[in-house]
């Protein structure tokens, strides 16, 4: 079936997707989809599965199931495909290269566009335009920025590529509150102007302010869909955890 | 700020560091030039050995994998060269840019299911290549000669001008060292090198960014045999004689060793290696039956104090010189 006359579908779409660890099964098969720009959250404690649901995802570890894109089955596809269609994950840990400068972080995230030069100086525009900070560190290593400036290398970087879909796994982590509402701030601006979003996070408030759909993860299967505000007002997320 | 700005402030400065190890190199390359003699030749191997390190850490310095068995291709580059001008009268840059040839094919056929392997097992792999090429250099007589090798190869020339005299041998080396580096720090800081430092970083974030890993580790581990193969034949056309022993084990470790005293993954460090590991057993030789003895402390030291190689040294001051600034 051509794209022409195939009908409207989600941005990503999964079926029974499984990952295991060894003989541990870390992800029992999960549903999940996330719409064209829809701004969706999965929510879980430690041990949820949700770092192994993107890994899975971004193909980087090894997995079944079925993932697809734009109604296209992109189960088979190695992660650096997936990449150049704009599937994107910021990682746990921000996975940085830390002893390259930020500028060469960036240029790293817009691999993508090859040696097109005016492409890459309009993406340099656009992240320095969310994050003067890196302007202004563009010459430092990375490793020795602040947790909140590498978290915003970090986002950077992943803009760099374009991405239609950008998922990220808790990018709140070690921040201070100010720092973390910042840069959760900034992906609530990207999403306005259509960015689909799918964020891991272990701290619901902040995630809830942004999301539309949330996913709760725990024992590796997902316990509940349903929309944000619904938890925010009237659900207690521990009961989905501890089901 | 632009692009083109960042790109500038990113040259910084240089510090005092990288600037007086520059001038000593110079005046260490100056002295050995004057002087002639026996230094000449251990500073020509210098020079060879260098081609082979700057080669070699592309593959193991920028994309951060092992590699046993670039001695292969370094056989490949010296027999190529010694056999196509000894046995069929072809001309030195032909045979080596021939030899190259094959090697970088050779490589490419090796390599492709060798990288599958990661780590300790990737260096196992290619140090059973190394092994291998060495048995088949010493028992496919009928084409290698066995242990009695090639003599006779012709120095490196085009047509009626050949470089014959051992200062004019040595010059010719420099400069194809300083191209082969300048080559390496130009794709070091190129698209391509930026990949390869991003694998030796983190292979799953470099994929996530749309990197092939596959393919980038085979594109490193390629050139990496061209340098190998251009550092064999260089070998060849410079002592006029080449034999299994040349390039056996002892190249590797010879080799290895000065990739780590110059800098793993530095632009100039391999060459740097090159030339201090080289004159460094001259240096320690005054020491008598203490030399090996002297040798090994002085690489031990050297481990110990500058553990990023000497060129992590030079970028030392070159940060702290930009602190002051």
């Amino acid at each position: 079936m051509t794209s022409a006359t195939r009908p409207a579908s989600s941005l990503i779409e999964v079926s029974g997707l499984s990952a295991s660890y060894g003989r541990v099964a870390a992800l029992k098969p999960v549903d999940l989809r996330v719409e064209e720009g829809e701004f969706v959250t999965i929510l879980g404690p430690n041990g949820a599965g949700k770092t192994t649901l993107l890994r899975a995802i971004s193909r980087l570890i090894g997995s079944s199931g079925q993932v697809r894109f734009k109604g296209d089955d992109i189960t088979a596809l190695p992660a650096h495909r997936l990449a150049k269609l704009g599937i994107i994950m910021v990682q746990e840990g921000r996975g940085l290269f830390g002893e390259m400068t930020v500028h060469e972080n960036l240029l790293l995230g817009a691999y993508g566009l090859g040696g097109d030069r005016a492409a890459i100086e309009r993406r340099f525009e656009e992240v320095f335009r969310l994050f003067p900070r890196l302007r202004e560190r563009a010459s430092q290593v990375a490793a020795s920025m602040s947790g909140g400036e590498q978290q915003m290398l970090a986002v950077g970087r992943a803009l760099m590529a374009g991405p239609k879909l950008l998922m990220l796994d808790e990018p709140s982590l070690g921040l201070a509150p100010k720092v973390a509402a910042g840069i959760l701030d900034t992906l609530g601006e990207l999403n306005r102007k259509g960015l689909g979003i799918l964020l891991v996070e272990q701290k619901a408030p902040l995630a809830l302010r942004l999301a539309r759909r949330v996913y709760v993860l725990a024992s590796g299967t997902v316990r509940a869909e349903l929309p944000a505000h619904e938890i925010s007002s009237h659900h207690d997320l521990a009961r989905y955890y501890f089901h | 700020m632009t692009l083109r700005d960042i790109t500038s402030t990113r040259l910084g400065r240089y510090g005092l560091v990288p600037v007086a190890g520059a001038i000593f190199i110079a005046l260490l390359f100056a002295f050995v030039f004057i002087k002639g003699g026996y230094l000449l030749t251990v500073m020509q191997l210098a020079m060879i050995y260098g081609v082979f390190c700057v080669g070699l850490n592309f593959f193991m310095g920028y994309t951060g994998q092992a590699s046993f068995g670039q001695n292969a291709f370094a056989a490949l580059g010296g027999y190529g060269s010694a056999i196509l001008c000894v046995q069929f009268g072809w001309e030195p840059i032909a045979a080596l840019v021939a030899s190259m040839a094959i090697a970088g094919i050779a490589s490419v056929i090796v390599g492709y299911p060798t990288l599958r392997l990661r780590g300790h097992y990737l260096a196992m792999a290619t140090f059973a290549l190394g092994l291998i090429t060495y048995d088949i250099s010493v028992q496919w007589q009928s084409v290698t000669q066995g242990y009695m090798g090639y003599s006779g190869i012709p120095p490196l020339g085009v047509g009626p001008f050949t470089v014959e005299d051992e200062r004019a041998k040595l010059v010719c080396l420099m400069v194809i060292l300083l191209v082969g580096v300048w080559i390496s720090g130009r794709l070091r800081n190129s698209r391509f090198g930026r990949a390869l430092r991003a694998i030796s970083t983190s292979e799953l974030g470099a994929a996530a960014l749309g990197i092939s890993i596959s393919r980038y580790k085979l594109a490193a581990f390629v050139i990496a045999a061209l340098y190998a193969s251009a550092a064999g034949s260089l070998f060849a056309h410079v002592v006029g004689f080449i034999s299994p022993e040349v390039f056996g084990l002892q190249m590797v470790v010879v080799t290895f060793t000065m990739l780590y005293v110059g800098g793993v993954g530095t632009v100039l460090g391999p060459a740097v290696g090159a030339i201090i590991a080289s004159l460094l057993p001259e240096i320690v030789r005054s020491t008598g039956r203490f030399q090996d003895i002297a040798y090994a402390l002085a690489l031990i030291l050297m481990l110990i104090y500058v553990p990023k190689g000497l060129s992590g040294l030079a970028n030392a001051g070159k940060k702290r010189a930009g602190e002051e600034g």
